[in-house]
């Protein structure tokens, strides 16, 4: 096996054990990146020098020394390129690096390349980006998910180890699942979002994509944690969560399956993958308990009501003016604040600002935001009355499998409905985590399949075990896409 | 030049033209035609909230009450200015330039 094929625990082990050096890890990726990136598309810039230099400099005894993490876009790491894969920001340069970067230097590890994503991480399929959309690796016609779609098909397609993503309505775990790799949407909270470009700002989270629930758990106990720098990360003290992986039965689990995210829309082989799935939890020892979540068809409505709001304010800063593109000859400030922005966002970018400033418009506010926040609190109200039933949630991560480049960039209402299952838990402001439990047969093509855990706010150690006690039993993670 | 913000709402419907004005985005007229249909449809999809009764609901803006934090009001060293203006499109004397706004 090559290195680059390698979990992060077993390169940590390799390292600690002086069978390799750091080195030796950022020379076997960048073999396989020239091999296959091409063909991919998962990354928007490299600094192979940099990245060099900082393996030859990493300190072993951290707990995260020498691994290279791919960094999604959207999060600056200071004098690398941030482009969010935006024509707006091509020529932005990060001048300070994130918490989270911060975080991850002091656990020894250090970024590399730069992940593709949707433009300002809106979108399901990583299309919507002026790189280029990514593909998925186990087909290369399809959609890798969105908007962290570069984050999880470089780890699918074993160009990273492990990444950073970011998720606002599914855009961790939608990729995850359809990829074929691990990703975790930690507590809204849990993760500093200093230093992440703001698309939501109350639904916004940072999180790990990794082979397996383990290297996740690693990454998220560097990042984890207060963050003076943004005041809406908590106080909550963080616990060891790879430590945390060493209960392996589900005995005195209660796991909650919701009736309705079994309906209609979900496809016939997803929904088989991830019935068994349920079943191998319940043969694990856990408890099945059937759930009711009243209020899950409103989230995609109010969900896209709230989320282009947040995100029509938040982009009102890429004017023109202090950063990134301007368009010339602009004859006055207006003209350059409208010509600038025509410009530099791509169009689904702009139905969002466009649908965020109608809802938030004056004799609109009411009827549209006012009612969908409220709406909010019902869902919030339904997942507490839930987990006080159960103690983890399961179902799909995506009503299907990953669809075909250009299948739905037409039609902005189906590709909102590729994050259904997702949603919900960033309007209530949980954890949740993908893993893959399966595939589905389309043409002749494998392609993987997710299982969505749903954690109460600040319980990621449930969530980690059960994923981890899953994985144990199965071998979905071994499985790799016959690249080339 | 006309200021399509400053125009007002004729009817309910969705006018593609003023909230752009309002964004402050220009768009082409094939990006309004488009746009104004693709938004009809995602407005006329939420709608669907309407047939909640949310009478008595609190509105949650964020899962977690969340309070504003207050430091000490210390001098701090901050992002010193050249870096600041790196990324600037335009500067000179460490200061942004834009079209003059008010006539001398």
């Amino acid at each position: 096996m090559s290195l680059y094929q390698e979990t992060l625990m077993s390169l940590r082990q390799k390292l600690l054990a002086q069978e390799i050096q750091p080195l030796d890890i950022l020379q076997s990726l960048r073999k396989r990146v020239e091999k296959v990136e091409s063909h991919l598309q998962a990354y928007t810039h490299f600094d192979w020098e940099k990245a060099e230099r900082e393996a030859q400099e990493a300190d072993l005894s951290k707990p995260l020394g020498g691994i290279p993490i791919a960094i999604k876009d959207a999060i600056a790491v200071k004098d690398q390129p941030l482009t969010c894969s935006s024509r707006l920001l091509q020529k932005f340069v990060s001048p300070y690096d994130a918490t989270v970067i911060k975080k991850l230097r002091q656990a020894g590890a250090y970024p590399l390349g730069r992940a593709n994503m949707d433009e300002f991480a809106m979108g399901s399929s990583t299309e919507n980006s002026a790189r280029g959309p990514t593909k998925n690796p186990w087909d290369f016609d399809r959609i890798p998910g969105g908007s962290s779609g570069g984050s999880a098909a470089c780890v699918a397609a074993d160009t990273a180890i492990v990444s950073l993503g970011s998720d606002t309505g599914g855009s961790i775990r939608q990729p995850a699942a359809l990829c074929g790799c691990v990703g975790l949407k930690p507590t809204y909270g849990r993760v500093s979002r200093y230093g992440l470009v703001a698309f939501a700002s109350s639904l916004d989270q940072i999180g790990p994509l990794g082979k397996t629930v383990e290297d996740t758990a690693l990454v998220l106990e560097a990042i984890a944690g207060h963050d003076a720098y943004d005041c809406t990360s908590l106080k909550e003290p963080v616990v060891s969560y790879a430590d945390a992986l060493k209960k392996e039965d589900l005995k005195k689990l209660r796991v909650g399956v919701p009736k309705e995210y079994f309906r209609q829309g979900i496809d016939s082989q997803v929904e088989t993958a991830v019935k068994k799935a349920i079943q191998q939890l319940e043969d694990l020892g856990a408890t099945l308990i059937e759930i009711s979540l009243p209020h899950t068809d409103y989230a995609l409505s109010s969900y896209y009501i709230i989320a282009p709001a947040e995100a029509s304010a938040n982009l009102a800063r890429f004017d023109g003016v202090r950063y990134g593109a301007r368009v010339k000859d602009g004859k006055d400030v207006l003209d350059v604040y409208r010509r600038t922005r025509e410009a530099g966002f791509g169009h689904e970018v702009k139905r969002r600002i466009l649908l965020g400033t109608y809802v938030l418009s004056s004799g609109y506010y009411d009827a549209y935001y006012l009612r969908a926040q409220k709406v909010r609190t019902l869902i919030r109200q339904d997942f507490q009355k839930a987990f006080e039933q159960c103690d983890v949630i399961v179902t799909p991560t995506s009503p299907t499998a990953a669809f075909r480049l250009g299948e739905k960039t037409e039609d902005p209402l189906k590709m909102y409905l590729a994050d259904v299952f997702t949603i919900a838990v960033n309007m209530a402001g949980l954890c949740g985590l993908s893993v893959p439990c399966g595939f589905v047969e389309e043409k002749g093509k494998k392609l993987p399949v997710g299982l969505q855990l749903i954690g109460k706010a600040f319980d990621e150690t449930t969530l980690l075990q059960v994923g981890h006690a899953y994985e144990q039993v199965t071998s979905w993670r071994k499985m790799k896409p016959n690249l080339l | 030049m006309q200021d399509d913000s400053a125009m007002t709402l004729s009817s309910d419907k969705f006018n593609i033209n003023y909230v752009a004005g309002l964004a402050r985005i220009e768009l082409t007229p094939e990006e309004s035609e488009k746009f104004q249909h693709q938004l009809d449809t995602i407005l006329g999809n939420v709608k669907q909230l309407q047939s909640l009764a949310l009478d008595g609901i609190e509105p949650t803006a964020h899962s977690f009450p969340v309070y504003n934090v207050w430091r000490a009001d210390e001098e701090k060293v901050s992002l010193p200015v050249e870096m600041a203006l790196k990324n600037a499109p335009n500067h000179a004397n460490d200061l942004i330039l834009m079209p003059k706004i008010v006539d001398s």
